[in-house]
């Protein structure tokens, strides 16, 4: 079976900074892999690489077969990608509900042409989408906040509703970018036991994270990488033994 | 009684013009500064028409939309597709060269002496000759266009207008085509604006450019902002209260020459105090909302 997302070769500079170099990787179908790494070493980029926020210097990069490597990010993300920020990134002002909503795609009510002349349409699509909204939230437990506006939630809150509106949008790849860094440890269990569900429903995850234990709790494979390179890669249990990455986590 | 009506339809144009421009720059955060622009397009292409051809009103409206729309998607598509930094300062071009093109080629649009002797127009056989008639005509034109802006700003795609405004970055990784969403927006707006000038023009019968000014674009952004960006009835409030103002200051007994530079003080004072004690204008976004 042809991997979801392969990455090859893909070089990232920024003015003379090397953010990505020569990086590489196969992301099987299904499966969760984790990328570790100080800071800096290009992990962020590596997202923003592939979903076509950032232009790539070279390489390829395809998902499901096809070369998304200069695309406009919109298209990729309707290709099946979703992503969360590092610097969370939702419409604050809005409700959580509204935010959700917003993550579905193809949706018929964001043409005009429907909204004024197949209005039943788009009510019933409406209607449908807020029960999906509202099932979505209870799955995730956070259903009492659905009303709420996103900046009234705490941080941990947040992170969930950005992981909610990932699911929203039906992508079969999920980057996620620090989904349980800054929070209490009784959310990140709760964010950790949505993520590891998400392979038996078909999807598959890419995570950065810096929280080991999160790590090796649901990653099937761990990639370390440090200046933009990829240094280790394999099961959780022999990455974290490595002794190059021993040496950088003792530092 | 007349006078009463005058205003009222000038109040008329004005929430046309506010609520369109309200679309473009409170839903959807695009500075534009070429209203007035639009504005002018739609009165002298009525004008022209109307003059020139002695078309009906009907199809001179329509077409009038039309121009104003390609000329919407003329400017708006280089801008806002390729980088939309350069958006404010494209619309800041093309309502200079619309000014010079009304107020240049003297042969096709009069030049500054303008287009004097605009026909009433006439609907289904109907003469609009009266106050009465321009001020329902203008009501119904308003209405349309009130409901429409309604619509779209209550529909999905106002979310993602919204979206756009408050996270662009955030919509484009829900798979939203940013570009496109703004360049119909603006679009849509040009459209409406022109819809308010051919009003005008019908309405005083007579146009030339200064009515069509970057200060008429500023008032009419002064309005939005006075109102409350990202709130309709903020528009259709202040576009009242705008319209009123100056007409009082002339019940007040003040000279007409010391009441327009009076007009420009109060609006500019009315601006500074808003943005002091209540930035979100008079009727904020949230106003309807808990
Ligand atoms: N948009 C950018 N412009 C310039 N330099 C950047 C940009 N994004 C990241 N970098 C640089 O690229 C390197 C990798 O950054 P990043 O991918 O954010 O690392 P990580 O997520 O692993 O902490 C850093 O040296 C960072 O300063
Ligand atoms: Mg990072």
């Amino acid at each position: 079976m042809t991997p979801a997302l392969n990455i090859i070769n893909v070089n990232k500079n920024f003015d003379g900074t090397i953010a990505l170099d020569d990086f590489s990787l196969e992301v099987p179908r299904n499966s969760i892999t984790g990328i570790i790494g100080p800071n800096g070493a290009g992990k962020t980029t590596l997202f923003n690489v592939i979903t076509g926020f950032l232009p790539l210097d070279s390489g390829k990069i395809t998902f499901n077969d096809k070369n998304v490597a200069r695309m406009p990010s919109y298209q990729i993300m309707r290709l099946g990608v979703a992503r969360t920020f590092q610097q969370l990134r939702l419409i604050t002002r809005m409700t959580v509900q509204d935010n959700i909503l917003l993550s579905f795609q193809n949706q018929a009510g964001e043409h005009l042409k429907n909204t004024f002349f197949f209005p039943g349409r788009v009510k019933e699509e409406e209607k449908r989408n807020e029960e999906k909204a509202t099932e979505l939230l209870s799955f995730m437990g956070i259903e009492d906040k659905a009303s709420d506006l996103v900046e009234d939630l705490s941080y941990g809150q947040q992170k969930m509703v950005s992981l909610a509106c990932c699911l929203a949008s039906g992508a079969d790849l999920l980057l996620l970018d620090e989904p349980v860094a800054g929070i209490n440890p009784e959310t990140i269990d709760n964010i950790l036991s949505v993520i590891a569900k998400l392979p038996e429903g078909g999807k598959t995850v890419v995570l950065i994270e810096h929280n080991m234990d999160a790590v090796m709790q649901v990653c099937h494979t761990v990639v370390f990488m440090d200046e933009g390179k990829k240094i280790v890669e394999g099961v959780p249990e022999s990455v974290r033994n490595d002794p190059a990455v021993l040496k950088a986590y003792l530092e | 009684m007349e006078y009463l009506l005058h205003i009222l339809i000038l109040i008329g144009i004005y929430i046309i013009l506010s609520v369109s421009l309200n679309l473009v720059v409170g839903y959807s955060g695009l500075l534009s500064i070429a209203h007035a622009a639009f504005y002018g397009v739609g009165a002298y292409v009525a004008a022209l028409l109307a003059l020139k051809l002695h078309s009906p009103f009907l199809l001179n409206i329509i077409c009038a939309v039309i121009l104003s729309g390609l000329l919407g998607a003329l400017v708006g598509i280089p801008s806002l597709r390729i980088r939309d930094d350069y958006f404010a300062i494209a619309t800041f071009a093309f309502q200079v060269i619309t000014f010079s093109v009304m107020n240049n080629w003297v042969s096709f649009t009069g030049g500054p002496m303008g287009l004097p002797g605009i026909p009433q127009p006439t609907i289904f056989g109907l003469e609009i000759n009266t106050h009465y008639r321009f001020l329902s005509l203008v009501f119904v034109l308003g209405v349309i266009v009130l409901w429409v802006c309604h619509k779209i700003v209550n529909s999905p795609f106002g979310r993602v207008l919204k979206s756009i405004r408050e996270d662009e970055i955030f919509a484009q990784a829900q798979g939203k085509n940013v570009a496109s969403c703004k360049v119909l927006v603006f679009v849509i707006g040009a459209g409406m604006a022109s819809v308010a000038g051919v009003m005008y023009a019908y309405y005083i019968s007579f146009i030339d450019p200064t009515s069509f000014t970057i200060m008429e674009s500023i008032f009419i952004l002064s309005i939005v902002i006075i109102g409350g960006a990202g709130n309709i009835w903020g528009s259709v409030l202040a576009a009242a209260v705008l319209v009123i103002l100056p007409e009082a200051l002339r019940f007040l007994g003040m000279p007409s020459s010391i009441a327009a530079n009076m007009r420009q003080i109060i609006y500019g004072a009315l601006l500074v105090i808003l943005m002091l004690f209540r930035p979100q204008g008079f009727i904020g976004e949230y106003a309807f909302k808990k």
